[in-house]
């Protein structure tokens, strides 16, 4: 992949969190990087290693201790349209109806009611639940809600999408199918994707670049490029090779 | 044949009823059932020189809606403020915890003393009794919302206000809904009691305790019914909305 325009970059970003009891944790050290246009990073990391911090951090959710974030060049200090981030958890409103949820960020703006309408069609569409435009949150499956706020969150069009473990809680068949229609998306849209996993296979499936996070406090361990085209086959030699050695890397103390 | 047991034990009341009238046989202790659908048969008709059931009982739900609105148009932003806000909270929550034990028919004595015998201090005792349930569970619905849907509606670009309208109100509304319910119900029984303070001189209380200075204890008997009647009438209304409007809160996962 041809290095482009450099979309994000995280400056000396760290994060001192104090607990009820009065101590300083330390979630990250020193954190820097820097994402080009069209980049699909994956971020990971142990539970506890601060990844989830961190993608807060960088969508303004969050402050950093120390260091800066800057998407487009421009310093990021609350969340901003040019990102927009996918939780792990189900996050849609379940009083809206699927069109109205993928429509919020429209809304929010002030569009009018039949262009919002027809620009969640086309998000639907690519996310393959035309038919789906009526219901409820509550009448789909996890994989489903996922798409729907994959939707939502492409529809801002935002220049950055963030994902924070969003396949997380789906089963192992629903996760690998949501992880080949991610990779047909980001090649559709060209939206430079920063994505949070635990899971090494997700990782290496899914990323240009593996960013590999020791445990707390998290600092960057190693870069990894994946230089497998697309595609991945999970069994060829190059995707076991990779793998093996960020399970490795993971493991080592 | 199931669905006749619910009707079951009400049947045996009322026949219990009518064979120990008959024993009785004193009108003044315990009327015969003839004579309570008699006057709830007759509606319209006069009792007592003190108007109908009918007129009494419209005048009491007035009374009961103007109270109840009055304290959801308070209790409602107020919960809503101290929901969101912990500065809100600290600041009046010791002061409501406060007030909240004591009952509202023990206000009666101090709202005769500042509004005098008349609609005002029945308005006031109302608004406490619907004022508590509604508030607490405004408080309770508002921190409810979850944390992950008001961060979604940030980084989707809402601002503060927008967060408020189509979040956190959508989001707490069936808990609200519910404390609106539990507060009319409270609000209900307030006002027949605080009818049947010295001075007032109508609506249903009224026209029980005069119907009990003259002994006619089936007037008495029919205005519980009414009372009973009307209650549930309401409960099912909020019930319908709730099922109706607020279907997603059962049926999210």
């Amino acid at each position: 992949m041809t290095l482009g325009r450099i979309m994000l970059e995280i400056r000396g970003v760290s994060k001192t969190f104090a607990t009820e009891k009065g101590e300083t944790v330390q979630a990250l050290a020193g954190i820097d990087l820097t994402v080009a246009e069209q980049e699909f990073v994956c971020i990971l990391g142990p539970s506890g290693c601060g990844k989830t911090t961190l993608l807060r951090i960088i969508a303004g959710l969050d402050r950093p201790t120390t260091g800066e974030i800057l998407v487009e060049g421009d310093a990021v200090t609350a969340p901003s349209p040019k990102m927009a981030m996918i939780f792990q958890e189900y996050s849609l409103y379940p009083w809206r109806t699927v069109l109205d949820n993928i429509a919020f960020g429209l809304e929010v703006r002030g569009m009018e009611r039949a262009e919002r309408y027809s620009i969640v069609g086309r998000y639907l569409k690519l996310v393959g639940l035309e038919g789906f435009s009526g219901s409820y949150p509550y009448e789909l499956s996890g994989g489903m809600r996922q798409r729907i706020a994959v939707a939502r969150a492409l529809a801002i069009e935002p220049a950055v999408l963030l994902m924070d473990e969003p396949f997380g809680a789906l089963d192992a068949q629903t996760r690998n199918l949501m992880q080949r229609e991610l990779l047909e998306i980001h090649n559709k849209t060209k939206k430079t994707i920063l994505f949070v996993t635990h899971s090494v296979d997700e990782a290496v499936f899914l990323a240009d670049r593996i960013v590999v996070l020791t445990t707390r406090p998290g600092r960057i361990r190693e870069i990894i490029p994946v230089q497998d085209g697309r595609p991945r086959e999970r069994t060829s030699p190059e995707f076991v090779q990779v793998r093996r050695h960020v399970l490795d890397l993971i493991t080592e103390k | 044949m199931r669905r006749f047991i619910p009707i079951l034990l009400p049947l045996c009341i009322l026949a219990g009823w009518e064979i120990a009238a008959i024993a009785i046989n004193n009108a003044f202790f315990l009327p015969r059932l003839e004579s309570v659908l008699d006057v709830l048969l007759n509606p319209l008709q006069d009792r007592l020189g003190s108007g109908s059931l009918f007129s009494n009982a419209i005048l009491s739900v007035e009374r009961v809606v103007l109270g109840f609105l009055l304290a959801a148009a308070i209790a409602i932003p107020l919960g809503i403020g101290m929901g969101r806000s912990s500065v809100l909270n600290a600041f009046f929550d010791a002061t409501i915890q406060l007030f909240r034990p004591i009952p509202p028919l023990a206000w009666v004595p101090l709202a005769l003393a500042w509004f005098k015998i008349g609609l005002t201090s029945i308005l006031f005792i109302i608004f406490l009794g619907a004022f508590f349930p509604i508030l607490l569970n405004t408080i309770d619905g508002v921190r409810g919302v979850k944390q992950t849907w008001v961060e979604v509606a940030a980084t989707l670009g809402a601002d503060e206000r927008q967060i408020l309208a189509k979040v956190i109100v959508p989001g707490a509304a069936p808990i609200i809904w519910t404390g609106l319910r539990v507060g009319f119900g409270i609000a209900w029984m307030c006002v027949v009691a605080a009818e049947m303070l010295p001075g007032a001189s109508n609506g249903l209380g009224y026209l029980m305790i005069y119907a009990f200075n003259f002994g006619q204890v089936q007037v008495i008997i029919a205005g519980m019914i009414v009372i009973g009647l009307i209650g549930l009438a309401f409960d099912a209304l909020f019930k319908w909305v709730e099922r109706s409007r607020f279907r997603w809160r059962g049926l999210e996962r």
